[in-house]
């Protein structure tokens, strides 16, 4: 098992410096204009010009630019950004982060919870009218994009029912920090967080049911039937626990794109100035330092949280510890 | 007597139509009696089978008839005794050792599961209680081989496993479908070997079905030879094996290779190939293979009869 | 057998006509390739719709004055929100041809901008579709048919590109090329072209694709019939397309809806972010964001291009479903997130 781990390890590294020659390349090499230009942004005068090219090594080989960026971006910390003169990028994405991470995993806990339920309920009724209707709901959850659901939340809960008994509590737009108001913290993030488990709950119910109902079909559940146990047993403890792994897979899988695509829009909808909404900011004024260090740790992130799940999925299926 | 299965008849619903996989079957079986049921796929051994544990789930069944164990019928049972009696009293083991233990639990959890859903006895007692059973099953270090997965266990180990795990609560019967056809013939000796010893000390009967004559010649008291959803022969061992009956039973005997005498050139093959079960003939439905058909097998079914040594065969009826 | 009767022309039913057949019998299926064709349909209409109503949905049209039953109503009223300072848009009129769903923030005809934004979310997933489709089921067939140290260097690189997240690949691709095009010796784009979103979003999916066609070829490279023919001494380029091709047409095919519903919703999530399809140009993603600002005044701006997209994403949903039940029922392929 510890082999098995440790060579998913060694990949995600791999991964993880892949990715940063791409960021690099993407951002440096692409052809079509000065990358000095592009990271001094427009109206930027010709002695930061220059500055710029001596600081990002535009005039060495690629491989010196490569060190260079990434010296910045995670050894030194002292990327700074042109648009807003002088402000250190890195100290303003470790900010966010804790923001961005309160409303994942917040997010993917009701996710999982539900979608589990959801998916077992469907599996154990299949064909019924709830099976059909949950299945149907949640076709329409991955079908909505995140971010007008999110507009459509807001629209209820802040404006048209925001006297209501149900939404009054809904608290303004924005975060608040947990350590300063814990209660505060959580209602911000009551509604970002349903909207974005809806959108998965309607992939993985579905995923799970699909999982769980071929499983029932497998010959251990024949045996497990002629051993004299419940259905329900049956269901939760044989059919459920092996299709977790299909969920587990999945699930890792989207978490940490979460982070990259739908966190990003929900953040930006709902206010909450996490990585994702420095990232639509910094969108918003060309300001290139700013996504590179975005991109660079939202993806280092999406990357390791890939490989823990991936570790989950190893201890959680006992064929995978020995080969 | 442990079973007593009278006119067993079970259909199925298909898009295409009635499906009969099993049209009057009836059989007895006493207790410690080995019962060897052979036949080709299709044959309805399994199905018959299923039938007797409630193991067919597919809503599109009708079964009728009479199934009793221990004088109790069991057709018509709610789900829930049925269960009681399953895995407890009567115990079912399948073909394939490769699938049919849930590749994420121990062997020993699965089995403890077994026991402990019949048997108010804690979690230790079990674990102890199957500790000895898999030592009865030949396992050369059963504590160890109590938390190995099934993945980690040889096609014969994991036989074994699930034999113990079927053993567990002493059923009264042991139904196994084919548990030798997808192992190879030295393990399978071992585990017909098993089979014996476990009959002199659990004193359960046992339901073997098969379709290898070999195994049966070895293991089996009586005999049942299934075709096309019926039971065209049944007798002792020895009965079957030097006084072949019925057309079908002596042209699978005939298939065999002999070990003494002169070496055939060609095994004798029995011509055509089973009827569907949609679309079953009117007479005996071995008639269209049979070397010895004439106009009674055309228009009607020939009956079992009732003696112990018994054919559906109009040819021997009127012997 | 299924490559047979795409070669051969035979009196019975081919495979083909048997998964018609059965797609024909799914009821929801059909209808949702209906009303997506309805959509098609409506959205190629938007030059028509836009010259019937007399409108230009590009035009910051802040003056305008339209009739409603005889009345002449500025398109910008005075604002009742708040001080009433300012002005709001007005509402949906109800009215065919007549600012059908009301104004945007910019006086122009949201109906009219609604139509060719379809027009150009369609036209981008599609495009961005197909882009994927050729790159990846090349680099799925190279990778899975040649093995070696093309496949570990092919499959690395898909693997580090299918780990960068979608939307950062993206956007990342997106604002480097967004403000000054891209100029790769003689192939040059504009930055407002409508390639761009098509190449960023095609890029981005491709190891979605290459990676299922690399297995699929992989094991088609160890089938019986491929290894009979390389004995034969059959080229490898004519095995790949006579042997293989065809026996990955069918996951190509159920590919097809699946892809475009993503892309319907990445390239939206780009319009909004302001890096997709860029003003004045409209895709449905633009208009929910034009309609941000007047989210409460004015909500169906925003509420309407979402619900097209929501409607569209599940019928090709529903449909490409449907497809793969009829054509390759064990398939793996499934619409995943992001």
């Amino acid at each position: 098992m510890i082999y098995a781990i440790l060579r998913r390890f060694g990949q995600m590294l791999f991964v993880m410096f892949g990715i940063s020659v791409i960021v690099f390349l993407i951002f440096f090499a692409t052809p079509g204009a000065d990358p000095a230009a592009r990271i001094a942004g427009r109206n930027a005068s010709p002695e930061v010009l220059e500055a710029v090219r001596h600081s990002f090594g535009f005039d060495q080989p690629l491989y010196v630019q490569y060190v260079k960026m990434m010296e910045k971006i995670f050894v030194t910390g002292d990327l700074t950004s042109f648009v807003n003169r002088g402000w250190r990028v890195v100290p303003a994405v470790m900010d966010s982060i804790p923001v961005t991470l309160s409303l994942v995993f917040g997010a993917a806990i009701l996710w999982v919870v539900v979608s589990i339920i959801i998916g077992i309920v469907a599996a154990a009724t299949r064909g019924s009218w709830l099976d059909k209707l949950l299945m149907a709901l949640g076709l329409l959850g991955i079908s909505m994009p995140v971010y007008w659901l999110g507009e459509v939340m807001n629209l209820i809960t802040q404006s048209r029912y925001h006297d209501n008994w149900a939404f009054s509590w809904v608290p303004p737009l924005g975060y608040k920090n947990f350590s300063d108001d814990p209660k505060g913290w959580f209602l911000t993030l009551v509604i970002p967080w349903i909207t974005l488990a809806i959108l998965y709950i309607g992939i993985y119910g579905r995923v799970l049911r699909a999982a769980i109902i071929e499983s029932m079909q497998e010959d251990y559940i024949r045996t497990a039937r002629a051993k004299g146990l419940s259905e329900t047993r049956i269901l939760l403890r044989h059919a459920l626990r092996t299709s977790l792994i299909a969920f587990v897979t999945l699930f890792g899988l989207d978490f940490g794109a979460l982070v990259g695509g739908s966190a990003l829009l929900t953040e930006v909808v709902f206010g909450l100035h996490g990585i994702g909404k420095l990232t639509y900011d910094a969108l918003q004024n060309l300001d290139l330092p700013m996504i590179m260090a975005t991109v660079m740790y939202a993806s280092m992130f999406v990357v390791i949280a890939n490989a823990v799940v991936d570790f989950v999925y190893i201890l959680l299926d006992p064929r995978l510890r020995t080969s | 007597m442990i079973l007593s299965v009278r006119d067993l008849r079970v259909s199925f619903r298909t898009n295409d139509g009635l499906v009969r996989a099993i049209d009057g079957v009836s059989f007895d079986l006493e207790e410690s009696e080995i019962l060897g049921v052979v036949g080709e796929s299709g044959s309805g051994k399994t199905v018959s089978l299923l039938a007797v544990m409630g193991l067919i789930t597919d809503p599109n069944a009708i079964i009728e008839g009479s199934i009793r164990y221990k004088g109790r019928e069991l057709v018509g049972l709610p789900a829930r005794e049925l269960r009681r009696l399953r895995g407890n009293e009567i115990a079912m083991i399948f073909q394939d050792p490769m699938t049919a233990l849930t590749p994420v639990y121990t062997i020993g959890w699965q089995i403890a599961e077994q026991i402990r859903a019949h048997q108010n006895i804690s979690k230790s007692k079990a674990m102890a209680r199957v500790e000895e059973l898999l030592a009865e099953v030949n396992f050369p270090n059963p504590h160890e081989a109590m938390s190995r997965y099934p993945h980690q266990l040889s096609g014969g180990m994991r036989q074994r496993a699930v034999i113990a795990m079927a053993l567990s609560c002493n059923p009264a019967l042991l139904v196994a479908d084919e548990p030798t056809t997808a192992l190879d013939v030295t393990v399978q000796a071992g585990i017909l070997d098993l089979v014996r010893k476990l009959r002199a000390t659990h004193k359960s009967a046992v339901v073997f079905i098969t379709h290898d004559m070999g195994v049966v010649s070895e293991l089996a008291d009586r005999v049942m030879v299934m075709y096309a959803g019926r039971v065209v022969e049944r007798g002792s061992r020895m009965e079957l094996f030097s006084d072949p009956r019925h057309p079908y039973t002596r042209a699978l005997l005939g298939s065999i290779p002999p070990l003494t005498g002169e070496k055939p050139r060609r095994l004798p093959a029995i011509p055509g190939s089973p009827p569907s079960l949609l679309r079953l003939p009117q007479g005996c439905a071995f008639g269209p293979r049979c070397p010895v058909q004439y106009e009674p097998c055309v228009s009607g079914k020939p009956d079992l009869g009732a003696s112990t040594h018994a054919a559906a065969c109009f040819r021997v009826a009127q012997a | 057998m299924s490559n047979q009767a795409i070669a051969m022309p035979r009196k019975t039913r081919g495979p083909w006509a048997v998964a018609f057949a059965k797609l024909a019998t799914d009821r929801a299926a059909v209808a949702s390739l209906a009303v997506f064709l309805l959509i098609v349909l409506a959205c190629l209409s938007a030059p028509l719709y836009a010259k019937w109503a007399g409108t230009d949905p590009f035009a910051s049209t802040l003056d305008a004055v339209i009739q409603i039953d005889g009345v002449d109503v500025p398109v910008m009223e005075q604002s009742t929100e708040g001080l009433g300072l300012g002005y709001t848009p007005i509402g949906p009129t109800w009215r065919l041809g007549n600012y059908f769903l009301g104004a945007d923030s910019q006086g122009r005809d949201v109906m009219a901008r609604m139509l060719y934004g379809g027009l150009s979310s369609l036209l981008i997933s599609g495009a961005a579709t197909i882009f994927t489709l050729i790159i990846g089921t090349l680099a799925g067939l190279i990778a899975g048919y040649f093995g070696g140290i093309t496949d570990t260097v092919l499959s690395r690189f898909l693997d580090v590109l299918w780990a960068f997240p979608i939307y950062l690949l993206a956007i990342s691709l997106s604002i480097v090329t967004i403000a000054q095009g891209i100029s790769i010796g003689p192939i040059e784009i504009e930055s407002g072209s409508l390639w761009l979103p098509v190449i960023i979003i095609g890029i981005v999916y491709v190891p979605y694709v290459a990676r299922p066609i690399r297995g699929q070829v992989l094991s088609l490279r160890h089938s019986e019939f491929v290894f009979a023919a390389i004995n034969l001494g059959v080229p490898g380029w004519r095995i790949l397309w006579r042997d293989i091709l065809p026996n990955i047409t069918t996951t190509l095919i159920v590919f097809v809806p699946l892809m475009m519903a993503l892309n319907m919703l990445t390239e939206s999530a780009l319009s909004f972010l302001s890096i997709g399809v860029q003003p004045p140009a409209a895709s449905w993603g633009t208009i929910i964001q034009d309609g941000q600002a007047l989210l409460y005044t004015r909500p169906l701006v925003a509420l309407v291009p979402g619900l097209a997209i929501a409607v569209s994403v599940m019928v090709l949903n529903v449909f490409g479903d449907g497809l793969r039940d009829a054509l390759d029922p064990r398939s793996k392929v499934r619409l995943g997130r992001d």
